[in-house]
This record gives C-alpha cells, sequence and structure tokens, in this order.
C-alpha cells in the first residue's frame, strides 16, 4: 500500500498511509477511535475507492481487481454484521454457500474457534454474548478458507476472557500461515501482534514490532504513585524537567526532560522534590515505556491529555 | 459463482420472512382485510337516491317509468313539482338529489318513433356521488327501454358501457382489481426496501459486498422469495372478492397471474431502488409509501377516474404502473377479454420493468456510497 488517501468531504480521514503486511504476519493497526482504521479496511476490503494513492491485496489491486480479491478474503466489519434471526449454524451455512463452498468443507480451518460455539448452534445470532457472537462472526469470516483476514476491532465490546481466548485464535491461524491485518483500540492487545501501525487522525505515527515501538520512547520514564493523583499530577506539572505527565491506570507515567541523566538520580530527586510539596508516599520507579506511553509520545499532546 | 449461493440467499431471505412472525401475519392477512373493508366500507355505491319527477302530462309511459322508480329499492320519490321552476328551490335546500323531467307527449312520441326526451338533474355537488346517481338513473331508463325493445327510442343513455360490465354497478366490482395492486405494491416495494435497506442498516450488506456475489445476484435473491409472497397474496384477494362479494371472474386466470407477477416484478425493482438511494429502513419506508404506494393508489384510477383528472395530470398518469395493471386486471376480470385487447397494457409493463430493473442493478453499487 502507497500513499494513500481519502476524504470524507471535510474531513481527511486517511493522509498518505504506506505500509505492507507481510506473508503469515499479524499486523495489527493500534489507533483510536477515528484514526482512520476503518476507512483503511474498506478500502483494502474494496469497499470505498481511495481518492488518491494506490493498495494491493494478495497481489491484487483494490480498484481493478475487485472480485478477485473479494473471492479470496475474509472480512469481519468492526460492528456485528450477522443475521440476528437466523441461527449461528444458518450463518455459518450461508456465508459458505455465498463464497461457493460449504461448512463442512471449511470446517477444519474453523473448527478451534467454532467448537467454542458449536454447542449453541442452534440459537439464533442476536441472542448470543458479545464474545460469543464475535466468534460466529470470525468463523464466517473464515469458513471460505481465505488467503488473508482482515478483522476491523475484533475484540471491542467483548470481555476480557473472550478478548484473550481471541487473541490466542488469532495467534493459531497466524500460526498456519494465515497473514492477518486486525485493528484494534486498546493498546494491550498491540503485543500479541508480529508488527504494528500507529494510527492517528488518518496517518501514520510508526510502524514496528510491539516491543520496538515502545523503545522509540525518546525520554526516561517513571511510574509515579501517591495518594491523591489530581493533585500530584498538578504537583508534577509545576516541576520544572517534566516532559509529560498522565495517568495510566492507577498511576502516573512521568517524563523527564533530563536524558543525559541516571534514571535512578532523577527518580531520587522527584521524590524529594514531591515529598517537599506534601506527597510524603511519593513512589517513583523508573520504568520501560510500552507501546501506550510511545503513542502518547508520538501524539505530541501528552500534556493536554492529563488530568 | 453459482446456483447454489442464490438457493442459499433465497432460503435465508425465506427466513427472514418467516421468522418475523408478526409482520407475516399482516402481509398474509391484508389482502383478506382490505377486500372486506373496501367491499364493505369504502364502497361509493349511493343509497337511497331523493328523486324528484317533474311530469307536466303524464301518459302512459311517464308512468311507466315512475312504477320503475318507485319500485327501485335505490331511489325514493320525494316530490313531484309539476314545473321546472319549482325544481330549482328543492336542489337548493339539498332536499333533492337527482331530478328527472319528461317532456310533454312522451308516449306519442316512443309511439312515433321518433325520440322521446327527458332531461336527467343530479346534484353533482360531491361529483363522484352525483355521477353515480346519475348512472344509476340511467339504468333504470335503460331498462324500461329494453322492456319497450324499441332501439330507435331515443332515451339516451348515458354510460352504457360501464353497465354493461357492472349492470347493478358494484363498486366493490371495480375496486377489487386497485385492491389487488395496492396489495402487491405493498408486498413488492415496500417490504423489498425496508428487507434491503435492513441489510445496510444492520450492516450485513457491507459483508455481502465482501464476496463474490454480483449485485445482481444480491438483488434477485432478495426479490424472489418476495414475488411468491405476492403471488399468494394475489390468490388471497381473489378469493375473497370471489367469497365475501361474489365480484365476477369473466375472464383468464392464468392471464391475471401473469400481469401480477409482471405488476409485482416492477413494484420490486422500484423497491430495490428506493432501498439504493435511502440509507435507513425508516427512509426506505417513508420512500416507498410516497414513491410507489401513494401515486399507485391516486393516480392509478383506482379510487379516482383518471378521465376526472385536469388535463396536464392525465399524461402524468402514464408512468405510473398501477394504471395499466388496473386497466388489465379490470379488463380480464369483469369484460373477460384477453391479449388481444390487453397486450398494450401488458407492453408498458415490461418496459416498465426493463427501466426499472435497470436503474434498479445500476444503482445497487458493488461498493459502500
Amino acid at each position: 500500500m502507497d500513499g494513500l488517501g481519502k476524504r470524507f468531504e471535510a474531513t481527511v480521514a486517511l493522509d498518505d498511509v504506506t505500509f505492507d503486511v507481510r506473508p503469515a504476519e499479524l499486523f495489527g493497526l493500534i489507533g483510536p477511535d477515528g484514526a482512520g482504521k476503518t476507512t483503511l479496511f474498506r478500502i483494502l476490503a474494496t469497499l470505498l475507492l481511495p481518492d488518491r494513492g494506490s493498495a494491493t491485496v494478495l497481489g491484487l489491486d483494490v480498484v481493478r481487481d475487485l472480485w478477485a480479491i473479494r473471492a479470496r478474503v475474509g472480512y469481519m466489519p468492526g460492528r456485528f454484521s450477522l443475521y440476528p434471526d437466523l441461527s449461528v449454524e444458518e450463518n455459518l451455512r450461508f456465508f459458505a454457500s455465498v463464497f461457493g463452498t460449504s461448512l463442512e468443507e471449511g470446517y477444519r480451518i474453523i473448527a478451534p474457534i467454532y467448537r467454542q460455539i458449536e454447542r449453541f448452534k442452534n440459537r439464533r445470532a442476536g441472542a448470543l454474548s458479545g464474545g460469543m457472537k464475535q466468534k460466529l462472526a470470525l468463523s464466517c469470516a473464515l469458513v471460505h478458507r481465505p488467503d488473508l483476514l482482515f478483522l476491523d476491532e475484533p475484540t471491542t465490546g467483548v470481555d476480557a476472557v473472550s478478548r484473550r481466548e481471541l487473541w490466542d485464535l488469532l495467534g493459531e491461524l497466524k500460526a498456519s500461515g494465515l497473514p492477518i491485518l486486525v485493528a484494534t483500540p486498546y493498546m494491550d492487545e498491540a503485543a500479541r501482534c508480529d508488527r504494528v501501525a500507529l494510527m492517528q487522525r488518518g496517518r501514520v505515527l510508526a510502524i514496528d514490532a510491539p516491543a520496538a515501538v515502545g523503545a522509540r520512547f525518546p525520554r526516561p520514564l517513571f511510574a509515579v504513585r501517591a495518594r491523591d493523583r489530581y493533585a500530584l499530577i498538578q504537583a508534577l506539572h509545576a516541576y520544572p524537567y517534566t516532559a509529560s505527565a498522565f495517568p495510566f491506570g492507577d498511576e502516573l507515567h512521568y517524563s523527564d526532560t533530563r536524558r543525559d541523566l541516571a534514571p535512578v538520580a532523577i527518580a531520587g530527586e522527584l521524590r524529594a522534590y514531591l515529598q517537599s510539596k506534601g506527597f510524603a508516599d511519593a513512589e517513583v520507579t523508573p520504568i520501560r515505556p510500552g507501546i501506550e506511553d510511545a503513542f502518547m509520545a508520538l501524539m505530541g499532546t501528552p500534556q493536554e491529555a492529563a488530568g | 459463482m453459482n446456483t447454489t449461493a442464490l438457493a442459499a440467499f433465497m432460503t435465508k431471505e425465506v427466513r427472514h420472512i418467516l421468522r418475523d412472525r408478526q409482520t407475516l401475519t399482516i402481509l398474509l392477512l391484508l389482502p383478506l382485510a382490505m377486500v372486506v373493508l373496501f367491499g364493505y366500507a369504502l364502497r361509493s355505491d349511493v343509497n337511497e337516491v331523493r328523486l324528484a319527477l317533474v311530469d307536466p302530462a303524464p301518459d302512459y309511459a311517464t308512468a311507466a317509468l315512475r312504477g320503475r322508480f318507485a319500485g327501485n329499492a335505490r331511489f325514493r320519490i320525494v316530490a313531484t313539482p309539476e314545473t321546472m321552476a319549482k325544481l330549482e328551490p328543492l336542489f337548493r335546500r339539498g332536499d333533492v338529489d337527482v331530478a328527472i323531467v319528461f317532456e310533454p307527449g312522451f308516449a306519442a312520441r316512443l309511439a312515433e318513433g321518433t325520440p322521446a326526451r327527458l332531461l336527467l338533474v343530479g346534484d353533482a355537488s360531491d361529483p363522484n356521488t352525483g355521477s353515480t346517481m346519475q348512472a344509476y338513473a340511467t339504468a333504470v331508463i335503460a331498462g324500461y327501454q329494453a322492456e319497450l325493445g324499441s332501439a330507435g327510442a331515443g332515451v339516451q343513455i348515458v354510460s352504457r358501457t360501464r353497465m354493461r360490465y357492472n349492470p347493478t354497478l358494484e363498486s366493490v366490482n371495480l375496486f377489487v382489481p386497485g385492491l389487488i395492486a395496492l396489495v402487491l405494491t405493498l408486498v413488492s416495494a415496500l417490504m423489498t426496501a425496508i428487507s434491503l435497506s435492513r441489510e445496510k442498516e444492520r450492516g450485513t450488506l457491507e459483508v455481502l459486498l465482501v464476496s463474490p456475489l454480483r449485485p445482481w445476484q444480491i438483488i434477485l435473491g432478495k426479490v424472489l422469495p418476495y414475488l411468491l409472497l405476492a403471488f399468494a397474496n394475489v390468490v388471497t384477494a381473489l378469493l375473497a372478492a370471489w367469497v365475501v362479494f361474489r365480484v365476477p371472474f369473466r375472464g383468464s386466470l392464468a392471464l391475471l397471474l401473469v400481469a401480477s407477477m409482471l405488476y409485482s416484478m416492477v413494484s420490486l425493482a422500484l423497491g430495490v431502488l428506493v432501498a439504493a438511494v435511502t440509507t435507513s429502513q425508516r427512509a426506505a419506508m417513508i420512500g416507498a409509501l410516497v414513491g410507489t404506494m401513494l401515486p399507485n393508489e391516486l393516480l392509478s384510477g383506482m379510487i379516482f377516474p383518471i378521465s376526472s383528472m385536469p388535463d396536464w395530470l392525465r399524461p402524468v398518469t402514464a408512468v405510473i404502473p398501477a394504471r395499466w395493471f388496473i386497466v388489465i386486471a379490470r379488463g380480464i376480470m369483469l369484460k373477460g377479454v384477453g391479449l388481444e385487447y390487453l397486450w398494450q397494457a401488458h407492453l408498458v409493463l415490461v418496459l416498465m420493468l426493463a427501466v426499472f430493473l435497470a436503474l434498479a442493478i445500476r444503482s445497487f453499487k458493488p461498493r459502500l456510497a
């Protein structure tokens, strides 16, 4: 894919997006809502025409070769898009037939997923739980044995256990040689991908292995804890060496502008500063930056995101 | 792509239809309910026409005609003024609906074979009722004329043709063809538009698009089950009309069923067109109602005769599919005529089908808008 752009009236949804997905790779598109992930998926799945740039899927052009692409890819849109009044099995058989195959022929590839919901095969799809719906949708996208899988936010609206199960399944599929392009707004899921593209406002900020993305974080990073988190942020913003400070779980992630100073020394100084400001219980620990830290830094607006 | 995919699509569509029990029940009972409703409540027949007779020089012929009106259940003679001048206030007060004025020497003229004239005056402040009452009166006079057997009696008969096909002037006979058109429009255009836009709204169309299914296959799989439903509806409506109202059926049932399916396909194509240009079920429903139901009901001659429409509106009715279907259905059911008279109307429907189908397939994009 090269220099892909898509514009909706006044909004630029995609701006100069360029990346490649390798064979048997689990490639993640990571970014908040509105980053352009769905638009990108729709262009790649031949549902939208790019305004400029070009993209090839399995070596086929997304504009010219749409029918050839459609026969060979599996696509799971971000929203549950099966028939709620049809049963689990009826949905599956229908999508198999549409692709000129059958549930029996596709059973082997969907078995790891489908077995988890097979005991509900006579239940109407609309009556399934969120996780089961996504497993069914994944089965439907896989039943014709595609050569490439597009999954747009497969774990949105799914409980934590089902999310882990779904990612385990994606890992298995990838291991069987299927390249997968998956989008997710959850940073913690990025680690399950081989490579990720961080997206923000239609642009790709970085493409790398998840661990390498974290390593791109340019400054020393610390986890800071104190009882009064709000006051803590205020105090950190008043500190002269603060590069960024934003909430992260139940702690704050703080980065320092002094790159040449040893992290332990910075931690000691910061702890002393916070204690002088009345945070007797303040804990400052040097940490390795993760994808989310890198993402916040790349977004370039960490200060505003605080609080 | 093969027939298995199409069959699977139709099976899925039939399941949608069968599982939506409420809608299905309504759709199946609708023709029945409509025939009964129109047949009993919405008829334009007028009962108890108040009649005034002006007979300045009574003779045996005028007496015989007066007797016929007196004996007719539809008429009640409320006044017999001596002169026409005395008629005027009766109309103004609204005491009289129709008046008949005999010319003097009526019987003598009849005997001579010269035209015997009478004047029929109707209160046409409600034009439909007015013409209906006038038609009733003409029917009574025609009956007398027939009895006399004198073809040259010269009593002008206003709507001979209509009476010939509907001698008792039962309006239910005229309504049934229109009703069939209405029910077919509803099932074909409205239901298809809703069903197709539901796929859009639910996002299932997005998944269908990213499949080897071509737009025409999606359309075909979508509309064929509704064609079956439409067929069932035509049969129900005809049965109800015959069982409840003994509406005559003079022509070929096969031809009527063929024409019904033709009309249904035109409506299905329109339904697809409506769904293609709308983005939600609600918009599709309103679009189908305003775009197909309303014109088919109002501009087809089903309720309002085309001949009583203004000059500029009449040509517009040519593009209303129901207009042509009603011509066919009335021709077959009431007149008993066949293709030899109805081929033009059939041809128009075939052309409409070709145009609307082409438009529908064109408007159904293989990508998201």
